[in-house]
C-alpha cells in the first residue's frame, strides 16, 4: 500500500508529461504558476521546450505556432490570463489546433482574489471567444483526476484537433492530498490524424489516389473533412507537405473563403466534430442511493464536500445520491438525465452564482416539457465569499 | 519542388502561386511581395521548410499568394506565432509579414522577439495607416498627417520601429522603402541572418494615405530624411540565435527521470482512530507551510491519509499564513476544517485570521501557543510553551517548527520520529538544522 503526498499542480504537470507534452508556454499568475515552473523544469528532460512568454496572449500564440510544427502544446493560467487567451481560443477552434489549456479558477471578476478559490469561469470557458462554437472542458475533483483528466485532455485535443480545457480551482491545485499510487492509471493518448506519405504532384498523400482538387504545390488538402464531423488529417510545418493554416473562414485549401456553402459546411463541421462525439467525451461518476429523493450534481473541489455529505447521509439516515461531473462541456446530457431518474430534488452546489445550475435547469425542464413529465425541484447551493461549500451545508440541503 | 529526395533537385522558379495579388493599383504591398518572391528565389529555400506568417490588415491577405507553408493569424500576433514555430522547430525559415497596424497592436511581441534575438524575419509593410478598415491612423502615422481618424491632423508622434527594436537587441535591422532597387538582396540578407531580423519598409497606400496627404514617392523619401531617420542596414550584430540556444540548454537535461511518483510506504504506526483537524496560524515568510507540510508527510509515513490547505495573502513575506491539516485513518474528501481539534498559534498575523475559530473550540480541543498569546479567549484547553525550558532560542525563523514540533509531541498523532523522517526525506536542504530544532522542542510543552 504505497501512497503519495502531493498537490494538484504536480499531478497536472506529471499527467501532461506522461501524455507526451513537449511544448509549454505560459506567464506567471497565481495560482497557476506552479504548473509553469514544473513544466519549465521538466520539459528539457524529455527533449521538450518550455518558455515564459511576455504575456498571456503571446503564451497561447506560441503554443499554437508550436502545435502546427507537430508539437503537443500545453499552457496554464487563471482568470485574468484566460481573459487574454480569448481571441486565440477562437483561432485554435477555427484552425483546428490541438491544445490543452488549464484554467485554475480563482475568485473574480477581474483580478478578484488571486489566492482565493472559486468556480466562476464555468460559463466563460464555454463561451470564451467570439462566434459561439463548442469546446471541451474537463473538471478534476481530486489529485488523481488532475493526473488522469490531464491525459484525457491531451487525448481529446489531439484526436479531435481542438482546444480542450482543464478546469481545476485554486483549492485543488495548491492543496496537498494523499493519493493511493495504484490510482495513477495512465490514459491512452491518441494523436491527430497525420499525413505521412511523401509529396507527389496531383496525388493525394491521404488517399494515395489522384485528386483533381489538388493545387500544383499541394499533395493534400489541409482542411478537407469528410464526413462533416471527420477530423482533417494534417501535416506539420517542416514535414514533407505544404500546409496552410488560417484563422479566417476558409476552404479545403486553407484559403480565405466566403462561399456560403463552404463556409456553412465548415462552421457546421466545427460544431459537429464535438457534438457527434458526446458519448466518448461525457464523463462522470454517480453514487446512487436507492432510497434517495435528493440528487446532488457537482464538480471540482465542491464535489468533494458533496461526496462527503453523501457518505455521511448514508450512515445517518439522510440518503442522497451524488453525481460528480468530470466533463463540464459539452454538457453531459445523457449522464445527467440518467442520474436524475428517480429523484424529486436536485441540488447543485458550486462556488459561483449558479452558472452550471442554469444549464441543468434548461436541460431538465426541456426534457420534462417534451416528455410530459413533472420536473424535479432544482435548487442551487452557492458560495462566492472565497470559502468552501461544506459537507454540513450539503447535508442541510437534503430533503 | 526541392526535397531531400536523391532525384536531381530542380531550382524553384517561383515561390508565388498563380493567384493574382489583389491590392489596389500602385499599392506598395504588391511590390514587396514580388521582392519577397525574388529574395526566396535567390536563396532557393525548400518551400516545405519555409513558413510565411501573416496577421491582419491588407498585408494579412499576402500569405495566400505563396506556395510555401503559411500561417494566417490574429491582428498583431504574427510574431508570437512565429516565435512558437521557431522554438519548436529551429530549422524552419520563418518569415513574418505584418503592417504598421500589427506593429502597434503587437508591439510587445515585436520588442520581445527582438530582445530574445529569435531567428525569425519580420517584414513590416509600413504605409502609415490602416488600409483595410478605411485609412485610420497607426503608430507610424506622421504628426499632422490626415487620416480617417485624424481629420484635423495627427497629434501623435510616429513610432520609430527600427530604433525601438535596435536598442532592445535586435540582431539585424534595416529601414528602406518599396522603391529600393536592391530590395530582393536586402530581404535575402535578412532572411539568411540567423537571429532576429526586422525590415521596416516604407511604402504607399494609394487608397487612403496618398490621396489624404498629397503624398507620393518624393514626399515619403523626404519625410524619412526630415525625421532624421537613417536608411539601409542600421544594425547587424553577431547572431546568437535564441531557439538554438534554448535547444542546446535543453540537451543538458535529456533523459533524466521526469516527475517520478514519490511513493511512501508506512514505516511508523499512528494511534489515530478518527479524523483529526489541526490548524497552524502564523505569519507569511516564517516557514509555517513547510512545518505543516512535514506533518502530512509524517502522517502518510504512519499509514494515515493527510491533506493540507493553505491561506495566505498575495504579498510574500508579510501578512498571515494559515495551514489547515487533516489526518485520518480513512480517505479524506472534504479538505476544509469546520472546527479544529487543535490549533497552534504562532503570531499576531495568525491570530487575526483564527480568532473566530478559537471561539468555536471546546474544552475537548487543544490550543497551543507561546506566552504572549496566553490570554487569548477560547474554551479550548490551553497549552503554553515554556520557551526558557529548552536549549535553543526561539527566533522568527525557527518559531514555526519548534512550536509545531512541541505540539506534535503533545498530540501524539504519530511518533515524532515520523516527523523527523519526513524532514530528512522531503526537506533535505535544511534537514540538519531543522532536526536540531525538532530535538530542542522536547520538554517545552508539558501537561
Amino acid at each position: 500500500m504505497s501512497r503519495e503526498y502531493v498537490d494538484g499542480a504536480t499531478a497536472i504537470a506529471r499527467g501532461a508529461l506522461r501524455a507526451g507534452c513537449n511544448f509549454y508556454a505560459g506567464y506567471p499568475i497565481t495560482p497557476a504558476t506552479p504548473i509553469l515552473l514544473h513544466m519549465l523544469r521538466e520539459l528539457p528532460k524529455v527533449g521538450g521546450i518550455g518558455i515564459q512568454a511576455e504575456d498571456e496572449i503571446s503564451a497561447i500564440s506560441m503554443c499554437i505556432g508550436a502545435a502546427m510544427t507537430g508539437a503537443r502544446p500545453f499552457t496554464a493560467t487563471s482568470g485574468p490570463g484566460i481573459s487574454l487567451y480569448s481571441e486565440n481560443i477562437g483561432l485554435a477552434i477555427m484552425g483546428e489546433v490541438p491544445l490543452v489549456i488549464v484554467d485554475v479558477m480563482r475568485m473574480g471578476p477581474a483580478t478578484g482574489g488571486a489566492t482565493t478559490t472559486a468556480q466562476g469561469d464555468v460559463q466563460f470557458i464555454r463561451w470564451g471567444t467570439s462566434g459561439g462554437y463548442p469546446i471541451i472542458a474537463l473538471a478534476p475533483s481530486s489529485v488523481t483526476e488532475c493526473y488522469t483528466l490531464t491525459q484525457r485532455a491531451f487525448d481529446l485535443a489531439e484526436r479531435l484537433r481542438t482546444p480542450v480545457f482543464l478546469l481545476p480551482d485554486k483549492e485543488l491545485i495548491s492543496s496537498m492530498a494523499t493519493v493511493d499510487v495504484d490510482e495513477y492509471v495512465d490514459v491512452p493518448v491518441g494523436q491527430r490524424p497525420l499525413v505521412n506519405a511523401p509529396a507527389v504532384s496531383g496525388v493525394s498523400a491521404v488517399t494515395g489516389r489522384p485528386d483533381a482538387r489538388l493545387r500544383p504545390e499541394e499533395s493534400y488538402l489541409p482542411y478537407d473533412f469528410d464526413p462533416i464531423d471527420g477530423i482533417p488529417p494534417t501535416s506539420p510545418f517542416g514535414g514533407p507537405q505544404i500546409t496552410r493554416f488560417t484563422t479566417s473562414s476558409h476552404d479545403e485549401h486553407g484559403f480565405l473563403c466566403k462561399d456560403p456553402e463552404k463556409v456553412g459546411r465548415l462552421n457546421d463541421h466545427l460544431r459537429l466534430k464535438i457534438e457527434s462525439r458526446r458519448a466518448e467525451i461525457e464523463m462522470g461518476e454517480l453514487v446512487r442511493h436507492p432510497d434517495a429523493s435528493t440528487l446532488f450534481i457537482s464538480y471540482g473541489t465542491t464535489a468533494r464536500a458533496m461526496r462527503e455529505a453523501v457518505d455521511i447521509g448514508h450512515q445517518s439516515d439522510q440518503p442522497a445520491s451524488g453525481l460528480t461531473l468530470h466533463t463540464l462541456w459539452p454538457l453531459p446530457e445523457t449522464l445527467i438525465l440518467e442520474a436524475v431518474q428517480g429523484h424529486q430534488r436536485l441540488v447543485v452546489p458550486e462556488l459561483n452564482h449558479g452558472q452550471y445550475r442554469h444549464e441543468i435547469e434548461w436541460l431538465i425542464y426541456r426534457h420534462c416539457a417534451r416528455n410530459g413529465l413533472v420536473p424535479p425541484e432544482i435548487v442551487g447551493l452557492n458560495r462566492v465569499d472565497g470559502g468552501l461549500i461544506t459537507p454540513e451545508q450539503c447535508l442541510q440541503a437534503i430533503s | 519542388m526541392a526535397t531531400s529526395s536523391p532525384v536531381q533537385i530542380q531550382p524553384v522558379e517561383t515561390y508565388r502561386n498563380e493567384r493574382p495579388i489583389p491590392f489596389c493599383p500602385g499599392c506598395g504591398h504588391s511590390i514587396l511581395l514580388d521582392r519577397l518572391d525574388a529574395a526566396l528565389r535567390q536563396l532557393q529555400l525548400d518551400p516545405t521548410q519555409v513558413v510565411i506568417v501573416s496577421d491582419i490588415g491588407c498585408v494579412g491577405l499576402s500569405d495566400q499568394y505563396f506556395s510555401t507553408n503559411t500561417f494566417h493569424g490574429l491582428h498583431g500576433r504574427s510574431v508570437a506565432y512565429a516565435t512558437g514555430i521557431k522554438l519548436a522547430n529551429p530549422d524552419l525559415h520563418v518569415i513574418v509579414l505584418m503592417g504598421d497596424g500589427g506593429v502597434g497592436i503587437g508591439g510587445t511581441h515585436v520588442l520581445n522577439a527582438a530582445r530574445r534575438n529569435i531567428g525569425i524575419t519580420v517584414l513590416v509593410f509600413n504605409n502609415f495607416n490602416f488600409g483595410m478598415t478605411g485609412g485610420e491612423h497607426s503608430v507610424t502615422t506622421f504628426s499632422d498627417a490626415i487620416t480617417a481618424s485624424t481629420r484635423s491632423g495627427n497629434l501623435e508622434h510616429p513610432l520609430d520601429v527600427c530604433a525601438s527594436v535596435a536598442v532592445n537587441g535586435a540582431g539585424y535591422v534595416y529601414r528602406g522603402s518599396s522603391f529600393d532597387k536592391d530590395l530582393p538582396q536586402q530581404m535575402a540578407a535578412a532572411i539568411a541572418y540567423d537571429g532576429f531580423a526586422l525590415m521596416d519598409i516604407w511604402e504607399l497606400c494609394t487608397a487612403y494615405f496618398v490621396p489624404n496627404n498629397h503624398f507620393g514617392r518624393k514626399e515619403m523619401l523626404e519625410r524619412i530624411e526630415s525625421l532624421g531617420m537613417e536608411t539601409g542596414v542600421l544594425q547587424h550584430l553577431p547572431a546568437n540565435e535564441y531557439s538554438r540556444r534554448l535547444h542546446a540548454l535543453t540537451e543538458r537535461f535529456a533523459g533524466q527521470d521526469t516527475m517520478p511518483v514519490k511513493a511512501l510506504t508506512p514505516a511508523f504506526n499512528s494511534p489515530l482512530d478518527h479524523k483529526f483537524h489541526l490548524i497552524i496560524a502564523g505569519s507569511a515568510g516564517a516557514k509555517v507551510r513547510s512545518a505543516a507540510k512535514a506533518i502530512g508527510y509524517a502522517g502518510v509515513l504512519s499509514g494515515l491519509w493527510a491533506t493540507q490547505r493553505d491561506d495566505y495573502p498575495t504579498t510574500v513575506k508579510t501578512g498571515h499564513s494559515i495551514s489547515e491539516i487533516i489526518l485520518s485513518p480513512e480517505e479524506i474528501r472534504y479538505t476544509g476544517i469546520a472546527k479544529p481539534d487543535a490549533l497552534v498559534l504562532l503570531s499576531e498575523d495568525g491570530l487575526k485570521k483564527v480568532r473566530h475559530r478559537l471561539t468555536t473550540m471546546t474544552p475537548d480541543d487543544i490550543f497551543i501557543t507561546t506566552p504572549e498569546f496566553a490570554d487569548v479567549e477560547t474554551a479550548a484547553r490551553k497549552m503554553i510553551l515554556r520557551p526558557g525550558a529548552g536549549d535553543v532560542r526561539i527566533t522568527r525563523t525557527n518559531r514555526s517548527l519548534i512550536v509545531t514540533a512541541a505540539a506534535l509531541r503533545l498530540l501524539k498523532l504519530f511518533p515524532i520520529a515520523a516527523y523527523e523522517q519526513a524532514i530528512r526525506r522531503f526537506q533535505a536542504r535544511f534537514a540538519d538544522e531543522n532536526l536540531k530544532v525538532v530535538a530542542a522542542s522536547a520538554g517545552l510543552l508539558e501537561e
